[in-house]
């Protein structure tokens, strides 16, 4: 029988076995966030997703580039991306740097289990066919690609049925 | 305006994935927020239809900042598409088109082909295919999997986690599946 964490746990970490995380990618700040506070993640997603566009990551076209191995480029967007993100973490660490509010960043650990591997086959070949990941969804139907809309609200009812069923799946 | 100019053309990938990268900790220190996309969609059923279930029973509202993050996606593909559109024609790879003229796809001029993201092809098979069954897909998965190409692929690897890794294998084995597999069965289907 699974149970839902109490909130106060620290999300992301495995209390008990077969229990999953609150949030997988995490509010760790201690102080709550006031409604003008959250418009910097607005001002970051716009930021965002004028890269998305202008790189055309968003492009149904890139994808299958990058899955018929004919085009560096979707490579060389995740790859730079992932070296950048990993050279700042590393310097927030050794630097020990603080959060705005003056926090101690912290990051959740990713735990293990077998969701990582069916849920990302199945995640997977919805990629290859929408052409979008959940950001580029959004990204698209931005631009006037407003049939993106029923590909946002089919997610939306993917993300229910797992929720729906989750107590039944392999993790 | 020579800058102007440049930015209305297509972003080179050195340019683009660094800046994506400096999500990571730009979100980090602006408010201790661990960069992923596909949360969204959680929060958005939680708020909605949570139905009692317990993955949906959480407080959503610590998490909203998720949310205005995803807005501010939308509102920059708006913005993008709008004010800093690419003066040049559209390129793509041409053995990625020479593939898929062979399945019938017929438009290469715009992002997304014409041929399949048109309103009325909603009803269709098609529509079924590369939205309903599509969609169904990403939410699905990306929930199971725990996240997805942002949550996984850059925040999870980022912080050298190796589930995260097991993950963006899992990612890309899938799309080459439909990519290789799949998709010239489904196209046969739509495009007869």
């Amino acid at each position: 029988m699974f149970h839902p964490l109490p909130t106060a746990q620290p999300t992301g970490q495995l209390t008990q076995p077969g229990s999953l995380p609150d949030c997988d990618a995490p509010n760790n700040q201690s102080i709550p966030e006031s409604w003008i506070g959250n418009l910097k993640y607005l001002l970051v997603g716009v930021i965002f997703g004028v890269v998305f566009v202008k790189a055309e990551i968003i492009s149904w076209f890139r994808i299958q580039e990058m899955f018929r191995f004919d085009s560096f480029h979707m490579y060389g967007v995740i790859g730079s991306a992932v070296v950048v993100g990993l050279v700042s973490v590393q310097l927030i660490r050794r630097f020990n740097v603080k959060t705005l509010s003056g926090e101690a960043v912290q990051i959740t650990p990713k735990a293990f289990n077998k969701g990582q591997v069916y849920g990302g086959l199945l995640f997977g070949l919805g990629w290859a066919i929408t052409g979008a990941c959940p950001g580029p969804l959004f990204a698209q139907i931005g631009s006037g690609y407003a049939v993106v809309g029923v590909t946002l609200l089919s997610a939306l009812a993917g993300t229910w049925l797992y929720g729906y069923f989750q107590q039944k799946l392999p993790h | 305006m020579e800058i102007l100019e440049l930015i209305r053309r297509p972003w080179p990938w050195y340019v683009a994935g660094p800046l994506i990268g400096l999500t990571v900790p730009t979100l980090l220190l602006i408010g201790n927020k661990s960069f992923g996309i596909s949360s969204s969609l959680r929060h958005i059923c939680a708020a909605c239809l949570p139905a009692k279930l317990p993955f949906f029973t959480y407080d959503w509202k610590k998490e909203v900042w998720n949310l205005f993050f995803v807005a501010g996606v939308l509102a920059g593909g708006f913005l993008a598409t709008n004010f800093l559109s690419n003066p040049d024609s559209f390129n793509v790879a041409p053995d990625t088109v020479a593939a898929l003229q062979a399945f019938g796809v017929r438009d290469f001029s715009g992002l997304m082909p014409a041929d399949l993201f048109a309103t009325e092809h909603l009803f269709t098979m098609k529509g079924v295919f590369f939205f309903v069954i599509g969609g169904l897909l990403v939410g699905f998965g990306t929930r199971y999997a725990g996240g997805c190409t942002s949550g996984h692929a850059i925040m999870g690897l980022s912080n050298l986690q190796w589930p995260s890794l097991v993950a963006t294998i899992c990612f890309m084995l899938g799309g080459l599946a439909m990519t290789h597999l799949f998709l010239p069965l489904i196209f046969s289907l739509v495009n007869p």
